[in-house]
């Protein structure tokens, strides 16, 4: 069953991992421009997958109080602001009385608020609540030196200030990416990471003792150690309901269809289309993001159409799965061993002289 | 639309996906905005002003739908020669009583009516009688013709105006005015989306008369993809106003009757049907009576006057506000509180908790053990003193609720559909529905009353209360309540198929007129649910919409008077010569048979006094009113007027806010002074609040579940980085928020979405503030209606939530006893202390400050 691609580039995963006459791989596609940020598809999840709380963290990145994907966030949506316009958008604020964006020290304060939540892979959140908002707001003091700076003019009356006229508000929501190359799934040494049927990745919580190699292995940074019972979570498309011949929890709550449920090739297709009409509407900055068999991971199962570049919404620019250098670095570990070996042939060849 | 309704806004991306431009005015920059093709911030309280600008631009332009004006609205009325208009009275229209503050509206009448009636304080009205010789002049040019009243009226509201009251760059001004007019007309209509934040303002009714306006200007009322769509704030709140939990209606939107005008049965009716007068209100008889058969059954008799008596009678304000200072005063002993929370939800949280600790006792039915449930042992006012949990005379009896999985019935949603909803789980241990609670209670109530001999009883025990239960709790049958709201036969009790058939013999029972046919054939029509695909987009067969089960309202205005479709495209309803009938995918609003050409005989009143091109069958003269000369307290025409609470001086005219607006002048209720006063700096910011998608309303059903609680944990104040600078404001850090009636605490999110204005030509700053958080709950927070006073639309009732003045200032508020004393010194900074309350009457004043008047005409 091993084929050429089995360790990266484009690949069919479920007849890979030994399905016979799979179902079609299925997947979701996350069209962004037309995310309204309602977060029903958080709340679905954890509804649908009994996914506990994550805890009550103001965390002032905008609307969004989830922070980043973990064991007790499946779903996460992302609120972006900045100071920009989205394609043919009028300048909302143009001819108003505006001073210079508290976005810069809005996003020091996020950077803080991130750090202070502990909600990092691995770490967990839970009953670490206050502390958040102080060292977010001891770090507001120190970042936001002009926020105690009045000036003797009205903001933006004076002409060397930089008034802001662009704003965009960028919606959207992050899963995990069921890549096609699932760096989880290889280091996971219990096999309690598998592959579907449908192509997609799932962890059998039974099996799960914790290790937490795939915490570490992936790289997107989803997968996640839950604190309290040490075994690791993540979205599993919710494959109970796949198996029921249902769409998954989030895709069917989202009310404005920017999560896409379906076959991975038909969403492909659709994505492509999407891409086009909103270049032909002048919004030139959207591109699609894990949509390439060719990329590091061989090509994601969620994969997403951005707005902005991929680090804008927390996601990393080239991930690649650890997997796809083994075959290098086998042959590099083979061609010392060659080497060495050749080298012992060749001095006991030489000890005979 | 995104925050409130993101189920709905589906359809809106859904019409951008097909290139439909979206504009979103608003005071902030919202998740709708992020998605709009144009955002346009406003100044919160100013939307009459910007609408009046549109309204010029479409009459200064000629960009009406003329045809449609003409032969559709009341544009070529002529006006009474009586009438003066607010430009020559300095902001008030004729027929003013400065000792009331009401209006006379005799002098509004069209010409040659004016000897009507001429009591605008009535309220709900049906529009009143007009006879069918009113003068027209069909080429609009008499200069008291309705059109040049508004013309003449709106003259003042152009692109200059709006920027200096709503502070809106014209370009972004004319932007709307453009896409508005470009896409109405005879091939494309617009529709007018709002949510009823839009109505609590203290001019609320006249926001939504202006878009009315408006849309019959552009022709885009009673056509497809056009109207006005209010989105309600609750699941089935347009079905709790078709059958009111409102203390002067009573279902259908019949009035409750008053106790000196309506001391007969005769008296009620005739007030509704205004004999003579055209249209359908006046079988309104039939409505009445059939109610009343609905009521108390075989004991409602024609002798009797069907027991018209025993309906209670309206001795003045009965809404919800006075009620409460009413029982601050003592003066009401007990309430009862069905799935909602006023001590955060309503406006003047501390009037709201006040009150219920001064009852006899109070009954709390709802999901969770709210605030509302709790004020006694954990409000506010016990930190302050005012409430002392020991000495609350109030006994709360908390009754749990079946949540709307747990119970079965129907939702009314804005459409006016009805959608039957299907039990899904049984409720756990106590949890009851609202039809068990109610139900039982009744019983409970008239088994102690079995057998009494009193008068006053009999309204009691005369009511038809035989409703069937199911099931171990004895839960009574939603469906025999809904086939007695349909209405049937007395004499064989089959179920009627329309409103037509009721009658006003007491040989019908209809428990309310406009929902007659929905049990039509005996089928529950509101529980169909006969897939999209399977019937075309008018979709007649998914639930059932009142009246008739139609899906557009006014739809004869959809075809030109001669009957045929205003154009190709917008094809919706046509007559039929050969089969002599109204065409199309949708019921008629029109009589079925009767041609465009039909004139009505000299003398016709009633329905047959409707012409075959008059749209409008519910108004007296079957035309829509760009003008209304009677049915509102306030005004025919919407003026701009200030809020109760702004930082500016009116532009327009010398009278400062609403002259008729509901201020109920008790020591609790105090106003932050507005110009002409002084002191108004005091408060130099506005303040609006609204609600957040993670959270529903007063947070009842939202806060105290994790799910939701995680997403917006804490309760928030959003200021711009210009006012974080100018007030100390720190991003996460608190501010506290200042008004005469209270100080409340929140965190600070600094955010590029806030943006200052320039009005007046001074910077003005606006703050947001979410108004879901109460002291319980999963996360906890200083409510925001707790800011609010208690200044209401004249018509409506509804308080002015969305728009106030305050102070912001950094860190918390002060706790305890001196919360109160900090409160004291901002009301005798402001001028407000010793519960003095500022003049409401100001036109003829200005100039009494020497700023900020130069917009006055005198």
């Amino acid at each position: 069953m091993v084929s050429r691609n089995s360790l990266s580039g484009p690949l069919d995963p479920a007849p890979d991992a030994g399905y016979v006459d799979p179902p079609p791989r299925k997947g979701f596609f996350t069209d962004t421009s037309v995310c309204i940020g309602c977060k029903a598809c958080e709340v679905a999840c954890k509804e649908w997958n009994g996914v506990p709380s994550d805890g009550l963290n103001l965390l002032g990145m905008s609307f969004d109080n989830t922070g980043m994907l973990g064991a007790d966030s499946w779903r996460h949506v992302a609120f972006i602001e900045q100071a920009r316009p989205i394609g043919a958008q009028s300048a909302p604020f143009a001819d108003l009385p505006t001073g210079p964006s508290g976005s810069a020290a809005a996003a020091a304060v996020v950077e803080a608020g991130v750090v202070a939540t502990g909600h990092a892979p691995g770490l967990g959140t839970r009953g670490k609540q206050e502390p958040v908002a102080d060292a977010a707001a001891d770090s507001a003091e120190s970042a936001t030196a002009f926020l105690g700076m009045p000036t003797a003019t009205l903001p933006g009356a004076g002409g060397d200030v930089a008034a802001r006229t662009d704003l965009r508000w960028l919606m959207a929501s992050d899963v995990c990416k069921h890549c096609t190359h699932a760096a989880c799934l290889d280091v996971c040494p219990t096999g309690s990471l598998f592959r579907t049927e449908f192509g997609t990745v799932v962890v059998q919580q039974d099996i799960c003792n914790g290790c937490g190699y795939c915490v570490s292995a992936c790289p997107y940074g989803v997968i996640d150690k839950r604190e309290t019972d040490g075994r690791a979570w993540k979205c599993t498309l919710c494959y109970d309901r796949l198996k029921g011949d249902m769409e998954p929890a989030c895709a069917k709550a989202c009310p404005t269809e920017s999560i896409q449920f379906g076959d991975l090739d038909e969403l492909r297709e659709r994505a492509d289309r999407r891409l086009e009409q909103l270049h032909g509407s002048g919004v030139q900055e959207a591109r699609l993001y894990g949509h390439d068999e060719n990329d590091g991971v061989g090509g994601d199962g969620a994969f997403f159409l951005l707005l902005d570049e991929p680090e804008v919404y927390g996601l990393p620019p080239d991930p690649i799965v650890s997997t796809k250098d083994l075959p290098d670095m086998w042959r590099r570990a083979g061609l010392a061993a060659a080497v060495m070996a050749v080298g012992v042939v060749s001095a006991f060849v030489g000890g005979r002289r | 639309m995104a925050e409130a309704h993101p189920v709905g806004f589906q359809w809106v991306m859904e019409a951008k996906a097909r290139g439909a431009k979206v504009i979103h005015v608003d005071p902030r920059f919202t998740r709708t905005s992020a998605l709009a093709d144009t955002f346009v911030p406003l100044r919160a309280g100013s939307d009459v002003a910007f609408l009046g600008g549109i309204i010029n631009y479409v009459l200064q332009n000629d960009l009406d739908f003329r045809e449609y004006v003409v032969a559709y609205t009341n544009a070529a009325t002529i006006v009474s020669d009586q009438f003066v208009d607010v430009d020559d009275l300095d902001g008030l229209f004729s027929g003013f009583d400065p000792e009331t503050r009401t209006y006379d509206s005799s002098s509004w009448q069209y010409e040659g009516t004016e000897g009507h009636e001429g009591d605008a304080s009535s309220g709900e009205s049906h529009g009143g009688a007009t006879p069918s010789d009113i003068q027209r002049d069909e080429t609009l040019q008499h200069p008291r013709c309705v059109y040049q009243v508004l013309k003449r009226h709106y003259a003042r509201y152009t692109p200059e105006m709006v920027q200096r009251v709503c502070g809106v760059p014209p370009e972004k001004f004319l932007e709307v005015c453009q896409a508005w007019a470009a896409n109405s007309g005879r091939e494309r209509t617009t529709m007018l989306v709002y949510s009823v934040g839009w109505t609590q303002h203290t001019t609320g009714v006249q926001y939504i008369r202006a878009g009315a306006i408006l849309q019959l200007l552009l022709g885009n009322v009673g056509r497809p993809g056009g109207g006005i769509m209010p989105l309600r704030g609750h699941a089935s709140i347009q079905g709790s106003t078709d059958i009111p939990t409102l203390f002067n209606l009573l279902p259908g939107y019949l009035p409750m009757p008053h106790h000196e005008q309506h001391e007969t049965l005769q008296q009620w009716v005739d007030d509704m049907r205004l004999p003579g007068q055209k249209g359908f209100w006046s079988n309104a008889g039939a409505y009445g009576v059939s109610l009343l058969k609905a009521y108390w059954g075989d004991a409602a008799t024609a002798e009797n006057d069907y027991c018209f008596d025993h309906l209670p009678r309206l001795t003045g304000d009965h809404g919800t506000y006075q009620q409460v200072l009413d029982m601050i005063d003592g003066k009401i002993k007990g309430y009862f509180l069905l799935g909602q929370n006023p001590a955060v939800g309503s406006a003047h949280g501390k009037a709201q908790r006040l009150g219920m600790a001064n009852l006899d006792w109070l009954v709390v039915r709802d999901l969770f053990m709210i605030e509302s449930a709790t004020f006694w042992q954990d409000g506010p006012e016990v930190a302050t003193g005012e409430i002392v949990p020991e000495e609350c005379r109030t006994e709360v009896f908390f009754l749990p609720a079946a949540s709307y999985v747990e119970k079965e019935g129907t939702f009314t949603q804005t459409q006016r559909l009805l959608q039957w909803r299907e039990k899904a789980v049984d409720a756990e241990g106590d949890c009851r529905s609202e039809l068990w609670f109610v139900y039982h209670l009744g019983e409970m109530v008239r088994q102690r009353l079995a057998g009494s001999t009193e008068q006053r009883d009999r309204a009691v025990l005369d009511l038809v209360w035989d409703y069937p239960t199911h099931g171990v709790h004895a839960e009574p049958s939603a469906e025999a309540v809904l086939q007695e709201i349909n209405g049937f036969q007395v004499a064989d009790r089959s179920p009627l198929s329309s409103f037509t058939e009721l009658k006003d013999d007491g040989s019908t029972v209809g428990g309310c007129w406009i929902y007659t046919g929905v049990y039509a054939d005996g089928v529950n029509q509101a529980a169909r649910r006969k897939p999209r695909a399977e019937q075309d987009e008018v979709a007649a067969e998914w639930g059932w919409a009142w009246p008739a089960n139609r899906r557009l309202l006014y739809n004869r205005a959809s075809a030109d008077p001669q009957g045929r479709p205003w154009s190709d495209r917008k094809k919706y309803l046509w007559w039929d010569e050969d089969k002599g009938e109204w065409s199309g995918p949708d019921v008629p609003d029109f009589e079925k048979n009767k041609a465009p050409g039909y004139r009505a005989p000299d003398g016709a009143s009633g329905v047959e006094a409707i012409n075959g091109d008059d749209p409008f069958i519910m108004q007296s003269d079957g035309k829509g009113w760009l003008y209304a000369p009677v049915g509102l307290i306030d005004g025919p025409m919407p003026t701009h007027y200030e809020a109760a609470e702004s930082p500016f001086r009116n532009s327009l005219y010398g009278q400062q806010g609403n002259p008729t607006r509901k201020v109920y002048e008790h020591p609790s209720n105090l106003t932050n002074p507005s110009p002409p006063e002084p002191h108004s700096d005091v408060f130099p910011f506005i303040f609006t609040t609204s609600r957040l998608t993670e959270h529903h309303t007063s947070g009842a059903m939202s806060r105290y579940v994790e799910y939701l609680a995680e997403l917006m944990p804490a309760m928030f104040v959003e200021v711009s980085p210009e006012l974080a600078a100018e007030r100390r404001l720190e991003h996460l850090g608190w501010a506290h928020i200042v008004t005469a009636r209270s100080a409340i605490e929140a965190r600070v999110l600094v955010t590029d979405r806030m943006v200052p204005l320039r009005v007046e030509n001074r910077v003005v700053h606006q703050v947001w503030l979410p108004y879901h958080w109460g002291q319980g709950g999963l996360t906890a927070g200083d409510s925001a209606n707790d800011l609010l006073s208690i200044n209401l639309d004249p018509n409506a009732l509804i308080q002015e939530s969305k728009v106030g003045t305050c102070d912001v200032r950094p860190g918390r508020r002060p706790t305890g006893p001196a919360l109160l004393d900090f409160v004291e010194d901002y009301r005798r900074r402001a001028g407000v202390a010793d519960g003095q309350h500022i003049p409401i009457v100001t036109a003829g004043s200005s100039g009494r400050v020497d700023n900020e008047h130069e917009g006055t005409e005198n």
